[in-house]
C-alpha cells in the first residue's frame, strides 16, 4: 500500500468550523460526504459534468468533485443544509417545493446552491440569466421549466423581503 | 364516496411531502446510508465485448491485506437463473431470459461483471480489482442485429440462435391494402442506444440482520427482485429483504437487478455490511440501454388521406442478454401501427442478441421507437398528398369502441382529436425566419399503454389504518422514483378519510414490512397501487361511518368525512370528531385498518408468436407539437416551442402530472436531438455526461402542457398514467418540424447537426 501524507484541513461548513485529516489528492466532495457527514452533497458523475455536488466556496458555486479538499482550507463552505432548514427555510427551498421543481430530488442540492450563488450576485435575474446560472446543473426529471419558475419566484420574494427591511 | 361531495384534495396542486425533505437535504438516498464496520464492494468488469475466459487468478488479490472476499462465478450458489421483473406469474414463451450473475466461461459484452471484491477501504478494493488476473481469448463478436440474424453469424450464447423472439401482428390482407392505395411511402428508420442518465448512479448497502436475514437497502424500481436474489443464494425467499430508498431517477434503468445481487453475495460471504456504489462511467458501461431499432415502414393511403395499409418490419438490438427485450418488442408490436384505423396491417418484429451492452426498459418501453417511425410516415404522407398534417391524422384516428390491429378494443375515451387540436392551437402562428434560420412546425400523436401486460396477472396491495389519535398510516410496497408515487397515494387517502395531508404518514418499499405493491415501472403505480389504496381507504371509511351512524343515529349514507370530522351532509348540522369515532371503533374491536388487493385484468397467452386480443389494461393518448429554428449552415436545431397535450384521465396532483409531461417532453427532446450512446464494435465511446449529451437548461424551451381530463382512465378517480406516455411522440414532432423547416426528411435519430447539414446538401445536389 502506498502511504500518502495527510494534512489537517480546517474548514467552516455552514457556519461551523470542522477539522478533518485529508490527503492532498482528496476531493472536497469526498471529504464532505465520507468524513464530515454532509451527504446532502451528491455525487452524480465525479467529473464536473452534472453539478449535483455544487457547494458555495467563499460565496462562489463550485463543483465539489473538481475541488481538492485542501483548496478549501480555512475557507467557508455552504451546502444545501446551510442555505435553509425546515425551521428557517430559504425562499428558494420553499419555491422549489411549491412549484414542483423537485421530482427525484437528486439534482436539487446542486441546483439550489447554483441558484443561491446567482441571487447573491444578481437580485433581479432574467430567465436567460437563470438558465445560464444553472446550465452546469443537469436535471433529468423536470425539464427545467419549474426550476426556472421557482428561482424566478424566489428572487421576487427575496427582493420584497429586502424592500420590507428597508 | 358520497356523490354529492366535491373532491377536496384530489385535483389540487399540493406540494409533495418528499419534496420538502429533498429541499432540505434530509432524504437519505441509497449511497447516503452507512453502517459501522461496512466494507466497500467493487466489481471487475470485462474489457472485451466477446472473449473466452481461459482462467481467472484471484490469489494475489485475496492475499492483499484488508480484502475480505474475492468472488467469481464458481462462488455463486446459483449463478444462472431466469430474469424476472417482480411478476408473480410465469409467462413462458421466451419471456423469461437468462440471468447470469457473473461471467463464467465467456464474456458477452464489454462491462459484463466477472468478479466481485469486498475490502476494508475503497483504495484497497480498487487495488484488489487490479490484482485479479483474467486471461481472455478474444472471440469474434457480432454488433449489428441485422448481421446477427444471419445463420452464419457468431452466436452470442453458444448453441442458441441470436434471434430471441419473432412476433407478428396480422390484420386483413396486406397486399389488398396496398393495391387499394393511391400513394405508398416506404422508408427505413433507425433509432440509437439511449441511456437513462438518472442523476443518481446505482448504489446500495447490504447487511445481515440479527435474525440472519440478508437485508439490502438499494435504489431500485423493483424491490420484488428479492425472490430472484434469494434464488441466487439458494435461500428461502423470506430470508432476503429488500428496502427501496427514494430513487434518484429510474426511467426504467433501475428495473433490472443492478447492485443488489452483488451486495447480497458479498455480505453473505463476509458476514459484514457492504456498500457498493457505481461511478457514472461504470453505470453507463454496465446498465441497460434503450433498444436501438431498425424499422422498415410501408404505409399506403387513398388520395383523401385515408390509410389503407401499413406494413412494418422491426428489428431491435437486445445486446448480450435477453432481459426485457421480448417485452419491449411486444409493446412495439401493439403500438406499431399507431393510433390509427387501418384496414390492413402486417407487422413483423424481431429482437436479436448481439455483443453490445444489453438493452432493456427505458421510459416508453418500445413505444417511442415505433412512434418515431409511424408519425414520420404520417408526415411523409401528408407531404406527398398535400394534406394538412392535422387533417390526415384526424380522419384516421381510432375512436373509443374501435380496435387496434391486434384486435384489442379501446374501451375508454380516446382523446386524440382534442389533444391534436389543442396542441396545434398551442403552437400558434409560425415565427418568422431569418436569413440562415428556417422555421418549421410539426406535430405527432402517440399511444402508450399504462399498466403491465395482462398476461402478467398484475396485482398490488396497500394497507391503510387510522391510529387512535386520528392520524393515518399507509403501508405499501411501492418504490418512489421521483414521480410523486408516494404522495399521490397520500392524497387519495386524505380525500377518502377527510384528513389533511399532514396527518398521513406513508411507509413504502420494504419487502418484509409493506404489503407488496409490484414494480414502479410500466406507468402502473398510480393505476395499480392507487386503486389498491383507494379500496383500502374506502373499507376503513365504511367502518368509521357505520360506527358514526350508530353514534349519531343517522343513516351512514348521509355521512361524510371532512376535516377530521364526521358530518351530516343533509344539513342537520350534526357532527362528530374523527377521534371520537376512532376510539369507539377501537373499544368495539372493529378493524381500523384494511389491506386491499387490486387486480388488473388477467388473460393468458395461448399463442406466443401472433399478438392478438387484449394485451394492456388501457392506453394514454396525447399529441406533441414543436416549432424549431434550423440553422442551415451549422445544422443546429433550436426548439422554440414544445407543446405537450394529453388526456391524463384525471390529474390527482396537477403539479405532478404537469411535472411528468414537462420532464417527459424534454426527455423526448433529448431522444430527438442529441442523445446517442455510441457503441462501436461493442465498445461504448460516450461513457460520460460530457460525451452523452442531455438537454441542459440552455437548450430547452418553456414546455407548454395542456391537460385534458376525460375522467375515463382505469386508475383511481378515472386517472390515466402519464410517466411514460409523456415521452412518446416528442421526437417525431421535432422531426416533422425539422422536415417542415428544411424541406427534407431525416430518418435516423438523433437529428444531429451533421445529419441535417448533409441532408440539406444532398437536397441541393438533387436539384
Amino acid at each position: 500500500m502506498k502511504l500518502i501524507k495527510t494534512y489537517t484541513l480546517e474548514i467552516n461548513i455552514n457556519g461551523e468550523w470542522k477539522k478533518a485529516e485529508v490527503s492532498p489528492d482528496e476531493t472536497l466532495l469526498y471529504t464532505l460526504r465520507e468524513k464530515l457527514g454532509h451527504t446532502e452533497v451528491k455525487e452524480g458523475c465525479g467529473k464536473g459534468d452534472c453539478g449535483a455536488c455544487a457547494v458555495l466556496l467563499d460565496g462562489k458555486a463550485v463543483n465539489a468533485c473538481l475541488t481538492l479538499a485542501l483548496q478549501a482550507h480555512k475557507q467557508k463552505v455552504i451546502t444545501l443544509k446551510g442555505i435553509g432548514t425546515p425551521e428557517n427555510p430559504h425562499p428558494l427551498q420553499e419555491s422549489f417545493v411549491r412549484h414542483g421543481a423537485i421530482q427525484c430530488g437528486f439534482c436539487t442540492a446542486g441546483m439550489i446552491v447554483s441558484a443561491k450563488a446567482l441571487l447573491d450576485e444578481n437580485a433581479r435575474p432574467t430567465r436567460e440569466e437563470i438558465k445560464k446560472a444553472i446550465s452546469g446543473n443537469l436535471c433529468r426529471c423536470t425539464g427545467y421549466k419549474k426550476i426556472i419558475d421557482a428561482i424566478e419566484e424566489a428572487s421576487q420574494k427575496l427582493r420584497r423581503t429586502m424592500n420590507d427591511k428597508r | 364516496m358520497n356523490e354529492k361531495t366535491e373532491l377536496k384534495i384530489i385535483g389540487k396542486p399540493v406540494p409533495r411531502h418528499d419534496a420538502w425533505e429533498k429541499a432540505f437535504g434530509l432524504t437519505t438516498y441509497a449511497d447516503d446510508f452507512s453502517i459501522p464496520g461496512m466494507l466497500v464492494g467493487k466489481v471487475l468488469r470485462s474489457q472485451y465485448p466477446s472473449a473466452k475466459i481461459i482462467s481467472i487468478d484471484t490469489s494475489r488479490s485475496e492475499r492483499l491485506h484488508g480484502v475480505k472476499a474475492v468472488l467469481t462465478a464458481k462462488d455463486v450458489p446459483r449463478n444462472e437463473t431466469v430474469t424476472r421483473f417482480g411478476q408473480t406469474h410465469t409467462m413462458g414463451g421466451g419471456f423469461e431470459g437468462l440471468y447470469r450473475v457473473l461471467a463464467d466461461k465467456k464474456v458477452h459484452f464489454m462491462g459484463e461483471a466477472v468478479a466481485l471484491v469486498a475490502a476494508e477501504t475503497e483504495e484497497i478494493a480498487k487495488t484488489a480489482l487490479d490484482l485479479i488476473k483474467v486471461d481472455y481469448q478474444p472471440l469474434p463478436g457480432v454488433f449489428d442485429p441485422i448481421e446477427a440474424m444471419k445463420p452464419d453469424a457468431p452466436q452470442v450464447e453458444e448453441g442458441k440462435s441470436n434471434i430471441i423472439t419473432h412476433y407478428e401482428v396480422v390484420k386483413g390482407n396486406i397486399e389488398e391494402g396496398f393495391s387499394e392505395a393511391d400513394v405508398i411511402v416506404e422508408n427505413t428508420y433507425r433509432v440509437p442506444f439511449v441511456d437513462h442518465a438518472y442523476l443518481e448512479p446505482e448504489s446500495g448497502v447490504a447487511w445481515i440482520d440479527e435474525n440472519g436475514v440478508i437485508t439490502i437497502r438499494v435504489s431500485t424500481q423493483v424491490i420484488e427482485h428479492f425472490r430472484g436474489i434469494a434464488d441466487i443464494l439458494n435461500l428461502p425467499h423470506n430470508r432476503v429483504r429488500v428496502i427501496g430508498t427514494y430513487v434518484g431517477g429510474g426511467f426504467g434503468g433501475k428495473e433490472d437487478i443492478t447492485v443488489e445481487t452483488f451486495l447480497a453475495l458479498l455480505t453473505f460471504k463476509t458476514g459484514r455490511p457492504v456498500k457498493l456504489a457505481y461511478t457514472r462511467e461504470e453505470s453507463i458501461l454496465c446498465h441497460s440501454k434503450r433498444h436501438p431499432y431498425v424499422m422498415v415502414y410501408k404505409t399506403g393511403a387513398k388520395k383523401d388521406g385515408r390509410l389503407t395499409a401499413l406494413q412494418a418490419k422491426l428489428v431491435s438490438d437486445a445486446g448480450a442478454y435477453v432481459y426485457l427485450s421480448p417485452w419491449v418488442l411486444l409493446y412495439s408490436m401493439v403500438d406499431a401501427a399507431g393510433p390509427y384505423q387501418i384496414p390492413h396491417v402486417k407487422v413483423d418484429g424481431y429482437t436479436v442478441l448481439t455483443n453490445n451492452t444489453f438493452t432493456s426498459a427505458n421510459r416508453g418501453f418500445g413505444a417511442p421507437q415505433v412512434c418515431f417511425a409511424y408519425e414520420s410516415q404520417m408526415g411523409e404522407l401528408a407531404r406527398r398528398l398535400k394534406i394538412d398534417p392535422l387533417q390526415i391524422r384526424k380522419i384516421n384516428y381510432l375512436e373509443k369502441g374501435e380496435a387496434l390491429a391486434t384486435g384489442q378494443v379501446l374501451e375508454h375515451h380516446v382523446a386524440l382529436k382534442e389533444t391534436t387540436d389543442k396542441a396545434s392551437q398551442g403552437l400558434g402562428e409560425k415565427s418568422s425566419a431569418t436569413e440562415n434560420k428556417k422555421i418549421g412546425q410539426g406535430i405527432a400523436s402517440g399511444m402508450t399503454s399504462y399498466g403491465r401486460m395482462v398476461f402478467l396477472h398484475d396485482t398490488s396491495r396497500s394497507y391503510v389504518s387510522v391510529e387512535l389519535d386520528g392520524s393515518v398510516t399507509i403501508r405499501t410496497g411501492i418504490q418512489d422514483i421521483g414521480g410523486g408515487q408516494a404522495s399521490s397515494l397520500c392524497q387519495i387517502v386524505a380525500e377518502i378519510l377527510g384528513v389533511p395531508l399532514g396527518d398521513i404518514k406513508i411507509y413504502i418499499g420494504d419487502t418484509a414490512l409493506t404489503p407488496l405493491a409490484g414494480t414502479t415501472t410500466a406507468t402502473r403505480q398510480l393505476y395499480m397501487s392507487g386503486n389498491a389504496t383507494l379500496m383500502a381507504a374506502q373499507e376503513v371509511r365504511k367502518t368509521l361511518l357505520k360506527k358514526a351512524g350508530e353514534m349519531m343515529r343517522i343513516d351512514p349514507e348521509r355521512l361524510d368525512l371532512v376535516d377530521r370530522e364526521v358530518v351530516d351532509t343533509e344539513g342537520s348540522g350534526k357532527s362528530l370528531s374523527l377521534i371520537e369515532v376512532v376510539k369507539a371503533c377501537a373499544s368495539d374491536g372493529l378493524p381500523l385498518y384494511h389491506v386491499a388487493l387490486f387486480k388488473a385484468p388477467f388473460r393468458n397467452l395461448t399463442e406466443y408468436e401472433r399478438i392478438e386480443g387484449q394485451v394492456f389494461p388501457d392506453f394514454t393518448f396525447g399529441t406533441h407539437a414543436a416549432e424549431v429554428a434550423v440553422d442551415e449552415e451549422t445544422g443546429k436545431v433550436e426548439v422554440l416551442k414544445l407543446i405537450s397535450s394529453f388526456d391524463v384521465g384525471r390529474a390527482i396532483n396537477p403539479l405532478s402530472a404537469v411535472g411528468q409531461l414537462e420532464g417527459g417532453a424534454i426527455y423526448g427532446m433529448g431522444y430527438g436531438l442529441t442523445e446517442e450512446m455510441i457503441i462501436e464494435k461493442g465498445v461504448i465511446l460516450t461513457p460520460s455526461l460530457s460525451e452523452y449529451l442531455l438537454p441542459t437548461s440552455m437548450d430547452v424551451p418553456d414546455v407548454e402542457t395542456i391537460l385534458i381530463e376525460s375522467g375515463d382512465g382505469v386508475g383511481p378517480f378515472g386517472a390515466k398514467g402519464v410517466g411514460e406516455p409523456s415521452v412518446c411522440s416528442v421526437a417525431p414532432a421535432i422531426a416533422n418540424a425539422v422536415c417542415d423547416a428544411i424541406g427534407v426528411r431525416i430518418f435516423d435519430l438523433p437529428l444531429t447537426p451533421e445529419k441535417i447539414v448533409k441532408a440539406i446538401k444532398e437536397k441541393k445536389e438533387v436539384r
